[in-house]
């Protein structure tokens, strides 16, 4: 296992991201934040939207990072990363940076830094072409100031803006695709990754690090607040995401598909709805059709990605 | 050199391009738009060396200078109006951050109605973010003040961002004769861009951007009123090198013609030049009036203001901004200078959206008895 040995090895002595933040137990986000700044061998800088992760490590005049760490703004991450990945460029011509002191720019921001409120700047960033990685800690739901819906909240689920009642099952929309959406930029490396399949999002690191241009990670990241489990259980749920097809991991690298794990026996949604309190009530007996419905997006989505990934983008 | 005739914005694209800045994200907006593509023309042309970032928003461009100043770039950028109120959240964070970034603002009307035309309401908008506002008067001082901003900007004691606030079309699109310096002059005079701290410093990595709560919050806030208090002493630092390399004089107030004048008029930008023109009309005829210019809006030359209308009997302020429901934003400054002198204080706002105040006008503001409103209609608009 080189990859274990080398995150473990990149962890030793001053780790970028230190213990001694707040971020809840069994939360997701230190997890992919390790992962992705441990995969990672020149030195890097961080780019961070508001959200848990700023507020969580960054409490002054304490700080858990030992990189070097920019936060502006919630909407405006990837336009901060332009800028410094900007500044790099024009530097390295004017020769006032030599060869080797290359930083990589790494973007981490929540789903609402970036499917909603941090899409804009995204979408700009990403045309633009700029070099640098944004990673996507995507739990789903503003949980920073308390769990509220965003654009990437699954059908169904209760938040407190969308929450299930007598009259309301929960969020009555699907969540937009924001993969796809990054796609569609014809960035050289998108992919989408769950925190608890870490060998899988470690390599999709590598490759996202090399690729010549912008590269997108939409990582899925447990929050046991907001989607209501024991913080003991964020492996199992992250597992029942990736089982149940959910939340597929695949990669595009050139606008060429690739599916990069495929669950052996899958398992039907309610495995994945039944371990979180905010689609607990999908499986109470009046609302079988909702469960019956999640069913069927998740198998036409499995498809539709399979079909992606057998054309392997040459047609 | 021989003066060149120049727009407003060519003359501010040509200092750009002699400062020769290393990140320059841009977004087009009326009326700055002639000194982004001016810009853009020379760096095409291999005449300026930045990298040029066309961002998808105002937000963005802001967002981008802040990234690119803190990594240890050189940045400049421009906007107006709507733009200036899009980036507005990111100007605060700008100054918090004391990123020296370098904006020329083509002064326009906020929305609405939309208008594309010259009034000082976006300069007004931010006028508590925390960065410095140098007003010109005309193509020249844009050109002028675009030189010096950099090292007002990335002076040690101030490390903020500076705007030179030129107005709309009056001064952006009308051509007037303007002196370049050499290029080499202006190289040399900025010198090599530095800050504390640079981003991609990754041997002392900081963190930039920190959460504050009620235990500091307030710290930073004061530090940050601090160092724009201190730019006061180094704009006339800046003013006094770029007086002998140039000959031109920039104070952040500047008298006109106050021997003995008993009606003074205070005012920003292109009007200044109106008012001054008036004052000599009246000075012919006899009577004992006189001007004073706000160069710099931010930091205000508050104790300045107080010594040079100490004779004064009446201090007449011109705003191009209104504040509805309250004082309007440049007699509030005025009158807070002079609490106490004794003179006799008069507002008038004029000039919204671009509307013409003409010599007369300012003849009659001088003679007295003019409404508040200068220039407006009374009857309702059609519907």
């Amino acid at each position: 296992m080189s990859r274990l040995k080398t995150l473990v090895r990149n962890q030793r002595g001053v780790p970028p991201l230190r213990g001694g933040h707040s971020l809840c137990q069994g939360c997701g986000i230190p997890v992919v934040v390790r992962t992705v700044l441990g995969t990672i061998q020149s030195p890097a800088v961080v780019v961070n939207a508001t959200g848990c992760l700023e507020v969580a490590t960054t409490r002054y005049p304490t700080t858990a990072w030992n990189v070097p760490w920019l936060h502006v703004a919630f909407e405006n991450a990837a336009a901060v990363a332009s800028g410094v990945e900007s500044a790099q460029r024009a530097l390295r011509r004017r020769h006032a940076l030599r060869p080797g002191e290359e930083v990589a720019v790494v973007v981490f921001a929540g789903d609402g830094g970036t499917y909603d409120i941090g899409l804009q700047a995204l979408s700009g960033a990403l045309e633009r072409g700029h070099r640098f990685l944004f990673v996507c800690y995507d739990n789903e739901a503003y949980m920073n100031t308390g769990i509220q819906r965003s654009g990437a909240t699954p059908f169904a689920a209760s938040t407190t803006t969308s929450p299930a009642g007598l009259e309301s099952f929960g969020k009555a929309q699907r969540r937009k695709d924001m993969t796809a959406i990054a796609i569609a930029h014809h960035v050289p490396y998108v992919a989408q990754a769950a925190a608890v399949h870490w060998h899988d999002l470690s390599r999709k690191v590598e490759r996202a690090v090399a690729a010549r241009g912008p590269a997108f990670l939409n990582v899925l990241t447990d929050c046991p607040l907001g989607w209501g489990h024991e913080p003991r259980l964020s492996a199992q749920v992250l597992n029942a995401a990736v089982e149940s097809r959910f939340w597929p991991l695949y990669e595009v690298v050139d606008g060429r598909y690739r599916l990069t794990y495929e669950p052996e026996r899958p398992v039907p949604i309610e495995t994945w709805l039944g371990l979180q309190q905010r689609f607990a009530h999908l499986v109470t007996d009046g609302n079988r059709q909702l469960v019956d419905e999640i069913q069927e997006q998740v198998d036409a989505e499995w498809n539709a990605l399979l079909d992606r990934c057998a054309d392997d983008g040459t047609s | 050199m021989s003066p060149e005739l120049l727009t407003g914005g060519e003359a501010v694209a040509h200092a750009m391009r002699q400062v020769d800045p290393d990140v320059v994200p841009v977004y087009p907006i009326t009326p700055q738009t002639p000194i982004i593509q001016g810009f853009a023309k020379f760096v095409a042309e291999g005449r300026a060396q930045a990298e040029l970032v066309n961002v998808e928003s105002e937000h963005s461009a802001m967002s981008a200078a802040i990234g690119s100043a803190l990594a240890g770039a050189r940045t400049m950028t421009a906007t107006s109006s709507q733009g200036l109120a899009l980036m507005a959240e990111v100007v605060y964070i700008a100054a918090s951050m004391r990123a020296p970034v370098v904006m020329a603002l083509g002064n326009r009307a906020l929305s609405g109605p939309i208008n594309i035309h010259c009034d000082h309401s976006d300069s007004m908008l931010i006028r508590d973010s925390g960065v410095v506002q140098l007003f010109a008067e005309n193509a020249q001082e844009a050109y002028d003040l675009t030189v010096m901003a950099p090292r007002v900007a990335e002076n040690p004691d101030v490390l903020l961002p500076v705007l030179v606030c030129l107005d709309g079309f009056t001064i952006t699109h009308s051509a007037e004769p303007v002196e370049l310096l050499a290029d080499e002059d202006v190289g040399g005079f900025v010198g090599a861009y530095r800050i504390p701290h640079s981003v991609l410093d990754v041997a002392r990595p900081a963190t930039q951007g920190p959460f504050a709560m009620p235990d500091y919050y307030y710290e930073f806030r004061r530090q940050q009123s601090a160092a724009l208090e201190a730019a006061l002493p180094v704009i006339a630092d800046v003013a006094a090198d770029f007086e002998r390399l140039s000959g031109r004089r920039y104070r952040a107030l500047e008298p006109y013609r106050l021997d003995d004048a008993v009606r003074v008029v205070v005012a920003l930008g292109s009007t200044t030049g109106t008012v001054k023109d008036v004052v000599d009309e009246l000075r012919d005829e006899g009577r004992p009036v006189g001007a004073l210019k706000i160069g710099s809006f931010r930091p205000f030359p508050a104790a300045a203001l107080r010594e040079a209308a100490a004779d004064a009997e009446a201090v007449i302020v011109l705003d191009r901004a209104d504040s509805p429901g309250g004082a309007p934003p440049l007699f509030a400054e005025t009158a807070a200078a002079l609490y106490g002198s004794g003179c006799d204080l008069q507002g008038h706002v004029y000039g919204l959206g671009g509307r013409d105040l003409h010599p007369e006008d300012v003849r009659a503001i001088f003679a007295g008895g003019q409404p508040v409103h200068v220039g407006v209609r009374g009857e309702p608009c059609p519907v």
